[in-house]
């Protein structure tokens, strides 16, 4: 059979697509490109909504070590600097993931000062899962655990910056409730007292979280106290942190598994 | 020849001179009567002051994070403006004592000023009080909304305990009581020393405007977590 001759000259360009597009078929699929996140503008700029684009590729943590630098925070345990002890615990916080295999960004690695826009681009630049802000103070007892007080707002284009949370809030939520999970149960396993360390859950303006445009929230570590208010353990005590530490970890590996399964979709 | 005009001159200064030197020893022997009198006019009786009534402090609790109320009797100004500082400052006499379920460092003058300014908005007129709860407060049926300024010392913030929920429990103490108080107060900012300060000891954002709508709707500003971990 004989093909004119114009079908023969244009065989041979079309075999090479042909060819091309079954190599291209086999590569496999790239991992979506991260979201546009938002940078800390002026309070009038606007940041790309979350929703805009696909969600992260992989499961990342956020560990921010509350204040550093000019900002030493609150005197703890008498001479401790609060920027010391959030520092320590986002060092071991990092390592106790990093073991179990939980990419981990850190705000800070040393005494460096940064202000609340600094540490909210870093979270959204790393596109994170999940944003802990760990502070430690000496007023109150127990554990407290903050989100952000912003009103849950529906997925916009654009967010302003300062409120950038509210299209998260629903999931910070979620988030805090299973940190508390894991305290509840850090608790009741290593002391079987149910009154170990007392838990307040809070919602809060805070400036730093209200522009992070992932699940962020905020733990802060006080000290125990007794029934007459004496401190029993000082938020310096290393078995008291190791045990917030570890419930921490349990916490956020419990929060990749319902990432990971789409649990976290609002 | 002295001209006349200079004679007529000469008689009225010194009319004039005279004169003056009568009202000049005149005043001076007043003043030394009054000075006679000195002991006299000392104070003998105490000063007229306001009325003792109940108002409501709105006291902040750290073992738990909650607010609740508490009847106090203080004497109180006609004022709204020196009456918001007045409550203030007995409730920041509360926190400064050890024994307080908020303990704050005692500062000597706590609180300059409150300045109240009229809000515009529709949105925000003050609610109607509620007579059956709050005997003790005025009626404000008519009142406009206000926004209230309250000028801290850096006395008082920089003496304040270092904690998100230290801070953000005396923030939402001060808003609920004077909205307890004075209803038409609806919106609070604050102004340490007569400027803004980003934040009152390193934590409560104080740049921005407090609702009292917020801290007096949810008394119990955090709450204990409950064990299935639910938060509302």
């Amino acid at each position: 059979m004989r093909f004119p001759a114009k079908t023969r000259a244009l065989a041979a360009p079309l075999a090479a697509l042909a060819l091309a597009a079954g190599l291209l078929a086999q590569q496999p699929s790239k991992p979506p490109a991260p979201r546009a996140a938002p940078t800390p503008a002026p309070a009038t700029a606007t940041a790309p909504a979350p929703h805009a684009a696909p969600q992260p590729a992989r499961f990342v943590a956020v560990l921010d070590a509350a204040h550093g630098g000019d900002d030493a925070g609150a005197q703890l345990d008498g001479s401790t600097a609060e920027k010391t002890v959030t520092l320590a615990l986002s060092v071991r916080l990092r390592s106790l993931l990093a073991a179990r295999g939980v990419p981990v960004v850190t705000t800070r690695e040393d005494n460096s000062t940064l202000d609340s826009d600094a540490r909210a681009q870093t979270a959204n630049h790393a596109s994170a899962a999940a944003c802990l802000s760990l502070h430690a103070t000496e007023s109150g007892t127990g554990i407290h655990i903050f989100t952000s007080s912003l009103m849950p707002a529906p997925p916009q284009r654009f967010l302003a910056w300062k409120t950038a949370q509210s299209a998260w809030v629903s999931r910070s939520l979620r988030l805090a409730a299973v940190v508390n999970s894991a305290l509840q149960q850090s608790r009741q396993a290593d002391s079987g007292d149910a009154s170990a360390i007392p838990i307040a859950l809070a919602r809060t303006p805070l400036p730093g979280i209200d522009s992070m445009t992932c699940p962020a929230i905020a733990i802060e570590i006080s000290p125990l106290r007794d029934a007459n208010r004496k401190v029993t353990t000082e938020v310096t005590d290393p078995a008291y942190q190791s045990q917030i530490l570890q419930a921490l970890a349990a916490a956020l590996l419990t929060w990749r598994t319902d990432w990971q399964t789409g649990a976290h979709q609002p | 020849m002295i001209p006349r005009y200079q004679k007529v001159l000469f008689f009225l200064l010194l009319v004039v001179s005279i004169a003056m030197t009568v009202i000049l020893v005149r005043l001076r022997e007043q003043a030394h009567e009054r000075l006679l009198r000195g002991e006299d006019i000392a104070p003998t009786s105490a000063p007229a002051v306001a009325d003792a009534e109940q108002a409501t402090l709105v006291v902040a609790n750290d073992a738990d994070g909650t607010l609740s109320s508490q009847l106090v009797s203080l004497p109180l100004p006609k004022d709204d403006g020196a009456r918001a500082r007045a409550l203030l400052e007995k409730l920041l006499e509360f926190y400064s004592s050890p024994q307080s379920s908020h303990p704050l460092s005692a500062a000597e003058r706590p609180v300059a000023q409150v300045f109240l300014l009229p809000i515009n908005d529709p949105k925000t007129d003050a609610p109607q009080s509620d007579s059956t709860s709050r005997g003790q407060i005025r009626d404000t049926h008519a009142a406009p909304a206000q926004l209230a300024v309250v000028n801290l010392t850096s006395a008082f913030a920089d003496g304040h305990p270092s904690g998100i929920q230290t801070e953000m429990l005396t923030v939402l103490s001060i808003c609920a009581t004077l909205h307890v108080n004075l209803p038409a107060i609806t919106q609070v900012r604050f102004l340490v020393d007569g400027a803004e300060r980003k934040n009152l000891a390193g934590h409560a954002d104080l740049t921005r405007t407090y609702l009292t709508a917020e801290a007096v709707a949810i008394p119990a500003a955090s709450t204990p977590a409950p064990s299935n971990g639910a938060i509302q």
